[in-house]
């Protein structure tokens, strides 16, 4: 920053000079050029407060809807502010929907699937940018090719082996397939790829085993692409429906993404409950989101990828 | 902040930092045991190759292989040979050739399918503009509240679709919805969103805009930080205006960016599913005239079980988005280079 003013003040002054003024301190012109910016930031802060308030509305509006009654939700002018607000409707959530089992559910298909991945394609990253082994490079462009491929076309099959295996509306047919990543195996393969070869030739010098070497250097190295991968991996696996909808037909079974999906043609269910579940659906991910928000930002700008 | 940008940017092609570096995941096998950054030792990686690792890799590789080619290459192939397979409704397969694929062609519902996803698309690129607008204001020196912003634009984007999907409902309704007492307001009769097909698609694709604008930003925003600010001062000291140094230095310098963006935009945009199950619902009359390609798929191999018919669908998807990829790419080339 500072060797910026000091660059720009050159040609600055000498304009002024040339015009046959004094130049101001270069204190002054940086305070003065800071001033004019504030200035015109009050356009900027007009256009991106207003967008702001578009983002947010649904998510306002579902929770003031939450609060209300059916008829307020559907009133044909809108209430704004219901007349009382209905935090029972919280807990009819739990009475009317399934929902701590599809809670339960969601929670356990993300951890499973974090987890493994996290292993699965560290390790696999690791051996695919540091090991060498006959084959590597096939079985790379093998894994890598997946990338390219939209999920539709291995979803049949997918379905066809899970069921074959007796796994439908199964714990063990929703996480299966999402076990593996060939997204994260490249993502580790890159980080892995960008680390100092140094450290892994010292290790060896001193004795360690390639598992010793990778647990103790390259791993903790690798701890904020890891992050990156847990946060992709957590982000999809809650969020996710296709697969869900396929394996699961009981709505017990199902996690939170499917269950809401599969809600909206039953007309039983009031509107305030339905907006209280997908509010509480959707909030873990939310909070954690919020807790995490410059990891996120930085990781997903980085991957690139949903 | 730009830190850990840097830190992470080899871990995943920043879309910005090397404009000639085709930014999506590219298949880059085959380049030697020395990756990106080991070019200086020539000795060094004949040292390594020497070296042999025994087991051990096979070890580390074994589990995600075997995953990866059980539950995905072997789908793949599989499918590639559903697409050429007709099953009898009631168990027994046989191949019939391109039967499946000569069917889709002659289905009205592929072009109506192929035809809303374009729009979809279409409508959801059209927040990118939005987001480099957007993004240029956010990432202006010393702007107050930049990180309270950003949160608010990304939520859309981490929520799930199929919980935000709930109020969007309740938004577009068009009996109690507020989206058209608004319009109502200034005079505008709104239609009934959901069940009317032109403006259900529609009004998927501004839930989808609304979704990705957030991801977008954060993208755009990543690329902005490695505009040399200099460049806006010597701008400044010419006299020019906010708007011409918006067209003549962020534009052409996030071409990189934008362009990774679009590629990215495309693809996802192609997999619309779970906003238009959800807001539309299962049951919703419009569906057939308002499917998605990914949608006509799900019908076909899911609701009609009929694999041969889906498995084609699919391969098609492939082959459309392939090209889709494909031409970008050779537009690209063309586009952050040439100019």
């Amino acid at each position: 920053m500072a060797d910026d003013l000091i660059a720009v003040r050159t040609p600055d002054e000498q304009r002024e000079a040339l015009r046959g003024t004094t130049p101001p301190s270069g204190r002054a012109v940086g305070r003065r050029r800071r001033r004019r910016r504030q200035g015109s930031h009050v356009v900027a802060h007009v256009v991106l407060a207003s967008g702001a308030l578009v983002m947010a509305f649904p998510f306002v509006w579902q929770l003031i809807m939450s609060l209300s009654t059916n008829a307020e939700v559907q009133s044909v002018t809108p209430t704004i502010w219901p007349e009382t607000l209905r935090w029972e409707n919280y807990a009819e959530v739990f009475r009317q929907l399934p929902f701590l089992s599809q809670l339960q559910t969601s929670v356990m298909i993300t951890v499973a699937r974090t987890l493994a991945q996290i292993l699965f394609c560290t390790l696999a990253g690791y051996a695919f940018a540091r090991m060498h082994f006959r084959g590597r490079n096939v079985l790379l462009v093998m894994v890598l090719s997946i990338l390219m491929v939209p999920s539709q076309v291995y979803l049949l099959s997918q379905y066809q082996i899970v069921q074959g295996l007796g796994l439908l509306n199964t714990f063990g047919g929703l996480v299966l397939p999402g076990l593996f990543s060939a997204f994260g195996t490249f993502l580790m393969r890159t980080a892995f790829l960008a680390m100092p070869p140094e450290l892994e030739e010292a290790a060896r010098l001193d004795g360690a085993n390639p598992l010793q070497i990778f647990w103790r250097v390259m791993l903790p190295l690798a701890r904020p692409t890891m992050s990156v991968l847990a946060i992709t991996a957590s982000l999809w696996s809650w969020n996710e429906l296709l697969w869900p909808l396929v394996v699961s037909t009981f709505s017990e079974r199902m996690p939170l993404s499917a269950g809401l999906a599969t809600l909206v043609s039953d007309r039983t269910v009031d509107y305030p409950v339905v907006l209280a579940a997908s509010l509480m659906a959707m909030a873990p991910i939310l909070i954690l989101f919020i807790a995490l928000q410059r990891r996120v930002i930085d990781g997903l700008a980085s991957s690139g990828l949903k | 902040m730009s830190d850990s940008v840097q830190q992470q940017a080899p871990a995943g092609q920043a879309p910005s930092s090397q404009a000639p570096s085709s930014p999506v995941p590219r298949v880059r096998a085959g380049r030697g045991p020395v990756g990106r950054g080991g070019a200086p030792g020539q000795p060094e990686s004949r040292r390594r190759r020497k070296r042999n690792d025994g087991a051990w890799p096979w070890l580390f590789v074994a589990p995600l292989a075997a995953g990866i080619v059980v539950f995905y290459l072997w789908p793949i192939l599989q499918t590639a040979w559903y697409s050429l397979t007709t099953f009898g409704v009631f168990g027994g397969a046989t191949f019939s050739g391109l039967d499946n694929y000569r069917q889709l062609v002659a289905d009205a519902a592929l072009y109506r399918a192929l035809g809303n996803t374009l729009l979809y698309t279409a409508i959801v690129l059209l927040g990118i503009p939005i987001a480099v607008y957007l993004a240029s204001l956010l990432n202006l020196p010393d702007l107050r509240f930049a990180s309270f912003y950003r949160v608010l634009y990304f939520l859309p984007y981490v929520a799930m679709p199929t919980a935000i999907a709930m109020v969007w409902r309740i938004i577009y309704n068009g009996d109690f919805g507020v989206l058209n007492y608004v319009l109502g307001l200034v005079g505008i009769e709104g239609p009934y969103w959901i069940s009317t097909p032109g403006a259900a698609m529609v009004a998927v694709a501004l839930v989808g805009l609304w979704s990705s604008l957030g991801f977008s930003m954060i993208v755009l925003g990543a690329g902005l930080k490695n505009i040399p600010p200099d460049l806006y001062e010597a701008a400044e000291l010419d006299g020019a205006s906010r708007w011409n140094q918006f067209r003549s230095i962020t534009v052409p310098l996030l071409t990189p960016s934008i362009s990774f963006l679009l590629i990215i935009t495309v693809i996802s945009s192609f997999q619309l599913f779970d906003l238009l199950y959800a807001i539309l619902g299962s049951t919703n009359p419009t569906l057939p005239r308002s499917m998605s390609l990914v949608y006509f798929f799900y019908q076909a191999g899911f609701v009609q079980n009929d694999k041969g018919y889906a498995a084609a669908i699919a391969m098609v998807i492939l082959l459309i988005i392939g090209v889709a990829t494909a031409v970008q790419f050779r537009f690209q080339r063309r586009w952050v280079h040439g100019g």
